[in-house]
C-alpha cells in the first residue's frame, strides 16, 4: 500500500517539477512549484518524518511560496521568452551540468534495490515534534540560536531594501 | 502512525472531489451565453483602462517577508512548548533568548514604520 | 481507530472514524446552509426588519433556494482572465476548510484521527487558503479584484502570526501537539482561565482569518466593490460563498477547542459522575455544539455591531499590537507554567 502511495506522489512530485520549468507563465510555475511541495511532504510522511512534512507545508508552500507569489504579481513578470529560441552557450552548459547530475543521481540510486526503506518503530519515534525538540534544543542548541540571528539578520535586510526604495523616490 | 494519516488521504480524495461536482453541476446547470460587454471586466460601468496586473505597493511585498521570518519563528516554538517542561532551565532560557532576539527585530520594523501603511503611502 | 469508549458504530460494522467524518463533513456542510439563513435573521433582528421568511416555514428553505439559483446562474470567465486558475482558485478555500474536520476531536473519543502534530495540520492547512484569494484576485484580470486579494492574502498571513503565538501559549498548557489531548487537557481548568489574553488575541485572530467584520476589508464594497470575488458569478462565487460561512464555523470550533473547553462542561473533571459511554458521547456532542452555536452566534453579531476597520489600522493592530502582545503573553504563560511545575 505505501509503495503505491508513494509512486502516486513520486510521480506528482516528478511531474510537477517539470511542468514548474517548462511552464511559460510565471504564476503556473508558482503553483506547480507548490503543488510539488505538497507530494515532497507527503513523502516525508511516508518516511515516518510527520512534523518535518507538515512544516514543509506550512512554511514553504504557506509562507514562502505566498512571497514568491507576490513577487511575481507585484512585478507583473511578462510572459517568459521560449527555453531555446537560440543557441547560446549557457544553455549548452547548462545542459551538460544537468546531464552530469542527472548521471549522478542514477549513480548514486543504482545501489539502492528497495523502493522503501523498512520503517522500525526506533525510526518511526524520530519524526515526532517531541523527538524533534527533543534534539533541536539540546544537542543543537548553538545552531538554534544562530538561527535567531539569521532570522534578525532577514528581518533588518529585508527593511533595507525597502528603505532604499523609498529613500530614492524622496531624492527624485 | 502512519496509518493515522490514512482518514486525512481519504478526506482530501473526498474534498477535492466534492469541489469539483459542485463546480461542474453549476456548468452543466447555468446557462452559457457570453458576449463581450458581458465578459468585461467590472469598472464601475466604464469601459476598462489599462491592465489590472499593474505593480502594487512594496509593503505587501514587506509583509510577506516579514511574515515568513515569524513563521518560521512559530514553527521553532512548538517543539519547545511541547518538551520544554522536562527539559531544564537551560533549554527555557535558551528559547527565551530566541524570542527575544525575534522580538527586537519586530520593535525594530515597528519603530521602522515599514509595516506602517500610511507613512510608506506618504513616502511613495 | 479510537482507543475504548464508544462503541456504537462499532455494532453497525463500521469503523468509528468513517462514521465522525461522514457526520463531520454533512455538519461541516450544512452549518453554510444554516448559517446563512440564521446571519440574515439575526442580522434582521438586529436592524428591527423581519427578513426572509417567504420560503417555506419561517424562511428556513432560504438556504435551499439561495444555492438552486447560484447553481443556475450563469459563470462567466472575464476576458484575459486565466481560465484555469479562475476555476481552480474557488476551490481551494473550500477544500482546505473541509480538510480542518480531520483532527477536531467532537467528544471524547470521537475524532477521525489523532495525530501527533495535530495543531500544526490545522495551521498548515489554513495557511493554503491565502491562495483561493490571492489566485482568485490574479486571474480575473480585474483592478478591484487583484487589489482585494491583495489586501485579503496580506491580512490573513499577518493575522496567522497572533494566531500561531496564541495556539502555541494553549499547547504549553495542554504539553502536546494533538488536538485530542489539548481538548481532554482541559477538563478540570478551561484554557479561558489559565490564558485568557490568548484566548481574546486568538478570536480576533480567528474574526480576521475567516475575513469578517471589523476585518472585512478585502470586500469592502465602498472602494474594492466585491473584493476579490468581483469577476466571480454562478456557483463559483457561491464556494467562496460557502467557504466565507465554513470559516465562520470552523473559527467557532476551533475558538471552543483551544480555550473554551473544547467538549468539557467547566470544571467537568470536579464533580462531573462518571457516565455510561452513550450518556458521554451525547452529552459532549450536545457540549460541543452548544459552544460552537454559541461562538457563530457571536461571529454573526459582531459582524451587523462593529464598524469596518481601515486597511491601515487592521495592519497596525496585527503587527503593532496583536503580535507583540501573543508573544509577551507566550512568554508569561511559558514561565509561569515553568515555575509552577518545576520550582512550586
Amino acid at each position: 500500500m505505501t509503495v503505491y502511495i508513494f509512486i502516486v506522489l513520486a510521480v506528482l512530485a516528478i511531474a510537477s517539477a517539470l511542468a514548474m520549468v517548462i511552464n511559460k507563465n510565471v504564476v503556473n510555475s508558482a503553483l506547480f512549484l507548490v503543488l510539488n511541495m505538497v507530494s515532497l511532504a507527503g513523502i516525508y510522511l511516508l518516511l515516518n518524518a510527520q512534523f518535518l512534512a507538515i512544516i514543509q507545508i506550512l512554511v514553504y508552500a504557506g509562507a514562502i511560496m505566498v512571497l514568491f507569489l507576490f513577487v511575481i504579481m507585484l512585478l507583473n513578470v511578462e510572459q517568459e521568452e521560449k527555453l531555446f529560441d537560440k543557441f547560446r552557450v549557457k544553455y549548452f552548459l547548462a545542459f551538460l551540468l544537468g546531464v552530469a547530475v542527472t548521471g549522478q543521481i542514477f549513480y548514486s540510486l543504482a545501489g539502492v534495490t528497495d523502493m522503501l526503506p523498512e520503517i522500525s518503530d526506533k525510526m518511526a519515534a524520530v519524526g515526532t515534534v517531541e523527538a524533534v525538540g527533543d534534539v533541536l534544543f539540546t544537542t543543537y542548541l548553538l545552531p538554534f540560536e544562530l538561527t535567531a540571528i539569521l532570522l534578525t539578520a532577514a528581518v533588518v535586510g529585508a527593511l533595507m531594501i525597502a528603505q532604499h526604495k523609498i529613500k530614492r523616490t524622496e531624492e527624485i | 502512525m502512519l496509518e493515522n494519516y490514512f482518514p486525512i488521504l481519504v478526506l482530501a480524495i473526498v474534498a477535492i472531489v466534492l469541489a469539483i461536482v459542485l463546480m461542474t453541476l453549476s456548468r452543466i446547470l447555468g446557462p452559457f451565453r457570453p458576449n463581450a460587454t458581458k465578459l468585461n471586466p467590472y469598472e464601475s460601468g466604464m469601459d476598462p483602462v489599462g491592465e489590472a496586473r499593474d505593480r502594487y505597493s512594496i509593503s505587501f511585498y514587506l509583509v510577506a517577508m516579514e511574515f515568513i521570518v515569524f513563521d518560521l519563528e512559530v514553527v521553532f516554538i512548538y517543539p519547545w512548548a511541547v518538551r520544554y517542561l522536562d527539559l531544564g532551565f537551560g533549554t527555557f532560557i535558551a528559547m527565551m533568548i530566541f524570542i527575544i532576539m525575534l522580538f527586537v527585530g519586530l520593535l525594530y520594523t515597528l519603530k521602522k514604520g515599514t509595516l506602517d501603511w500610511e507613512l510608506n503611502n506618504y513616502r511613495g | 481507530m479510537s482507543p475504548g469508549g464508544f462503541e456504537l458504530f462499532s455494532l453497525l460494522y463500521i469503523p468509528t472514524w468513517v462514521a465522525v467524518l461522514a457526520i463531520g463533513l454533512f455538519s461541516y456542510l450544512n452549518s453554510a446552509a444554516i448559517l446563512v439563513y440564521a446571519e440574515r435573521r439575526v442580522a434582521s433582528f438586529i436592524q428591527n426588519r423581519v427578513g426572509p421568511n417567504r420560503v417555506g416555514p419561517a424562511g428556513l428553505l432560504q438556504p435551499v433556494a439561495d444555492v438552486v439559483k447560484l447553481l443556475l446562474k450563469e459563470d462567466v470567465t472575464p476576458t484575459h482572465g486565466y481560465k484555469v486558475l479562475h476555476a481552480v482558485a474557488p476551490m481551494i478555500p473550500v477544500i482546505t476548510a473541509l480538510m480542518s474536520v480531520a483532527v477536531i476531536p467532537f467528544g471524547e473519543g470521537l475524532y477521525v484521527t489523532d495525530i501527533n502534530a495535530g495543531v500544526l495540520y490545522i495551521l498548515a492547512v489554513a495557511s493554503l487558503g491565502v491562495y483561493g484569494v490571492t489566485l482568485a484576485g490574479w486571474s480575473s484580470n480585474s483592478k478591484y479584484s487583484l487589489l482585494g486579494g491583495l489586501r485579503a492574502a496580506a491580512q490573513m498571513i499577518s493575522y496567522e502570526l497572533p494566531m500561531g503565538m496564541a495556539v502555541a501559549s494553549a499547547v504549553l498548557v495542554a504539553g502536546s501537539l494533538s488536538m485530542v489531548e489539548i481538548a481532554a487537557s482541559q477538563e478540570y481548568l478551561w484554557n479561558i482561565f489559565i490564558n485568557p489574553i490568548g484566548a481574546v488575541i486568538f478570536i480576533v485572530a480567528a474574526f480576521a482569518e475567516a475575513n469578517r467584520t471589523p476585518f472585512d476589508l478585502v470586500e469592502a464594497e465602498q472602494e474594492l466593490v466585491g473584493g476579490f470575488h468581483t469577476e466571480y458569478s454562478g456557483m463559483k462565487f457561491g464556494m467562496f460563498f460557502l467557504a466565507e460561512y465554513m470559516h465562520v464555523f470552523i473559527g467557532s470550533i476551533l475558538i471552543t477547542t483551544f480555550f473554551f473547553g473544547s467538549y468539557h462542561l467547566p470544571f467537568a473533571g470536579y464533580w462531573l459522575p462518571e457516565l455510561s459511554p452513550l450518556l458521554k458521547g451525547v452529552l459532549d456532542v450536545s457540549v460541543f455544539s452548544a459552544k460552537v452555536v454559541f461562538w457563530c452566534f457571536v461571529f454573526i453579531w459582531v459582524r451587523w455591531t462593529i464598524p469596518r476597520f481601515k486597511y491601515n489600522q487592521v495592519m497596525k493592530l496585527g503587527w503593532a499590537r496583536l503580535l507583540p502582545l501573543s508573544i509577551l503573553n507566550f512568554m508569561i504563560i511559558a514561565a509561569g507554567l515553568y515555575i509552577y511545575h518545576n520550582v512550586l
